[in-house]
């Protein structure tokens, strides 16, 4: 089901099925909408070939670090004797993503063609698609998908008399956000707390139980059948220099149209708030903008108006592109109570493996609340700002600095909504409840 | 310890889904769902689970702290979950879920005396763009209004 109304000025390619009418995502309607057909192309191609468009794609990772997929894939020791795995990252649980719920949902099959496609480059024989605890629904979804392309004979042995076998199964995860780091992923796919393991080596060359690895996003892989379908180059012109094709972008928070819009790379911040997302909510000013789930650093309004969706753009105005997960806030939004429950979610959720982001996040909170409920010190604003910058870099997987990032940048171009609570006692709440209504 | 046919089904295809000697991946699905039918993870089951994934007990109790969807205590017969994280924030999700803990009387992680429900402020669940969002068991609601959940809640109280 989609659960927003589609833009015109979206560019349909992953979900380009998804909207057809009468779509149902079943295996029948994906083969009569072309489905399963670049598999059949890529048992043509050979690997070295297919890894050679997806590289002219400029197709970078979506869950969040953007890492060049097709250079990804080279990695993979195909000669070696141990078996391959494909692993899809469907964890999704970076605050303010949720478009690998769209795609699970709305149409599984081209998922498992992206899988089947990437067993083919490094010759895998098994894959699992690890889906966050909370989904379930979309795991009985790609349980049924899966049974489905068994079926249909586009799984299991000797696919459709290619010689190729390939085994996929859902995995349901239990509730963890560190296990969306792929190392952790993995320990826990392995049935073992989500702690992360120390890299190199990398997935690529040591992953699930310790073989060759392709561990993507699920719209990564999602995205593989239509750079054979179009060709890396037209995949890759879709887009701009260095970020080809779309990205399915999340529009979060205080949007009149709020929703998950497929969009090209590079796509203006600008045309992307006011025309996709309606405009700000209330047409009111706004205040801060996070490019891709509240691991980037915070931008102001004034800083993302002029930028472009991309990694580039992003980096160079010191944030990230991120996962796609667009969260806009207002003039009304209480900034220090939003980096209290930035902080409190990465506490939360720190796995407690290294020092400095287990004590590192639990101080800040502290602090924060402390500064939130009006009864901190101007040492305190300091004291945030250093312990974040101080955790950076430090710890043993990203999410210290996830922690970090938005932390730092909000205490630095927010510094006078931090000051201005150290004279008032109460805390505003974040939006005033008419606002609420006007969702409906 | 017997499951349901159902269960004993997913059982078996769960432990051939991994490769020889690696049951243990098994684990935490397991878990999972046996949980869904039991109520809770208990005792007997981690040895159970244990014995099916051929993994010492020890290796089934470590990752029962570390998940937060596993729990050795029954929740409600309704397990409601409001996320508060910032897209849902920015849209009235703190206001819901006070709501929610006026209307059923309890805090978070706590269940009602006549054992309907139990509530839980949760981290993102992946529907931010149509937040604020709330999850009862695996049910996913989108756009929640108090008004809208006091209906839903409602209607699951009475008797079916
Ligand atoms: C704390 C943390 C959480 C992450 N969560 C996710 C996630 O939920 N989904 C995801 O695809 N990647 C997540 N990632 C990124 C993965 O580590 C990894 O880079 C990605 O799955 C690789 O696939 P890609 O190259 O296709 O993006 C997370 C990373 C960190 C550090
Ligand atoms: S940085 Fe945090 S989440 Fe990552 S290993 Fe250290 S404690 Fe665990
Ligand atoms: S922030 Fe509430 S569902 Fe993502």
């Amino acid at each position: 089901m989609l659960f927003n109304e589609p833009h015109p000025l979206e560019t349909r390619v992953l979900t380009k099925r998804m909207h057809e009418p009468g779509y149902n995502g079943t295996v029948e309607a994906y083969e009569r909408y072309g489905g399963y057909k670049q598999f059949l192309k890529a048992v043509e191609m050979t690997p070295d070939d297919i890894i050679g468009e997806v590289k002219t794609s400029n197709l970078r990772g979506r869950g969040g670090a953007g890492f060049p997929t097709g250079m990804k894939w080279g990695f993979v020791p195909r000669q070696s004797s141990k078996p391959k795995y494909i692993v899809v990252n469907g964890d999704e649980s970076e605050p303010g993503t949720c478009k690998d719920r769209v795609l699970i949902e709305n149409d599984p099959h081209l998922l498992i063609e992206g899988c089947l496609i990437a067993a083919r480059v490094v010759g895998a024989e098994r894959g699992y698609v690890y889906i966050r605890g909370e989904y379930r629904y979309l795991i009985d979804i790609m349980e049924r998908a899966i049974d489905e392309a068994y079926r249909a004979g586009w799984l299991g042995q000797n696919i459709k008399g290619t010689g190729i076998n390939f085994d996929l199964r859902a995995h349901s995860g239990a509730g963890a956000y560190e296990c969306g780091e792929e190392s952790a992923l993995l320990e826990s796919l392995e049935g073992k707390r989500g702690n992360p393991r120390i890299r190199p080596p990398f997935p690529a060359v040591a992953g699930l139980y310790a073989s060759p690895t392709v561990l993507n996003n699920v719209e990564t892989f999602a995205a593989v059948p239509s750079i054979l379908e179009m060709g890396g180059k037209a995949w890759a012109d879709l887009g701009i220099e260095k970020a080809g094709g779309t990205k399915l972008t999340c529009l979060t928070g205080h949007f009149n149209k709020p929703g998950v819009y497929e969009l090209t790379l590079g796509f203006p911040v600008e045309k992307m708030i006011n025309e996709v997302g309606g405009g700000v909510r209330g047409g009111r000013k706004m205040k801060a903008f996070i490019p891709g789930g509240s691991s980037c650093p915070v931008l102001t309004g004034d800083e993302a108006w002029p930028l472009t969706m991309d990694y580039d753009s992003m980096a160079k105005a010191g944030s990230m592109l991120g996962s796609g997960g667009v969260i806009l806030m207002d003039e009304t939004t209480d900034m220090v109570k939003a980096a209290l429950r930035i902080m409190h979610f990465y506490a939360h959720e720190s796995c407690g493996w290294c020092i400095p982001c287990r004590e590192g996040t639990a101080w800040l909170k502290k602090l924060l609340t402390r500064l939130d409920a009006g009864s901190g010190s101007a040492r305190d604003i300091d004291l945030v700002g250093d312990l974040a910058k101080n955790m950076l870099g430090r710890t043993f997987c990203p999410l210290g600095d996830a922690a970090a990032l938005p932390t730092m940048s909000i205490v630095k171009k927010f510094r006078h909504e931090f000051e201005a609570k150290l004279s008032r006692p109460v805390s505003v709440p974040v939006t005033s409840p008419d606002q609420l209504v006007s969702l409906g | 310890m017997t499951f349901s046919p159902d269960l004993e089904a997913r059982f078996e295809k769960l432990v051939a889904s991994y490769p020889e000697g690696r049951t243990r991946s098994a684990v935490i699905p397991m878990l999972m769902y046996a949980q869904d039918e039991l109520g809770a993870v208990t005792p007997e089951l981690v040895a159970e689970v244990a014995k099916r994934c051929k993994v010492p007990p020890i290796q089934v109790e470590e990752v029962i702290g570390y998940y937060s969807m596993l729990h050795r205590k029954p929740q409600g017969k309704y397990h409601v979950q409001v996320c508060t994280n910032i897209s849902c924030l920015l849209v009235g999700g703190e206001e819901l879920y006070h709501h929610a803990s006026k209307k059923l009387g309890i805090g978070h992680k706590q269940t009602t005396a006549d054992g309907i429900f139990s509530l839980e402020e949760v981290e993102c669940m992946g529907a931010c763009s149509w937040a604020p969002a709330v999850e009862i068991d695996y049910t996913f609601h989108h756009h929640v209004t108090p008004e809208k959940l006091d209906q839903l809640l409602d209607g699951l109280k009475k008797p079916q």
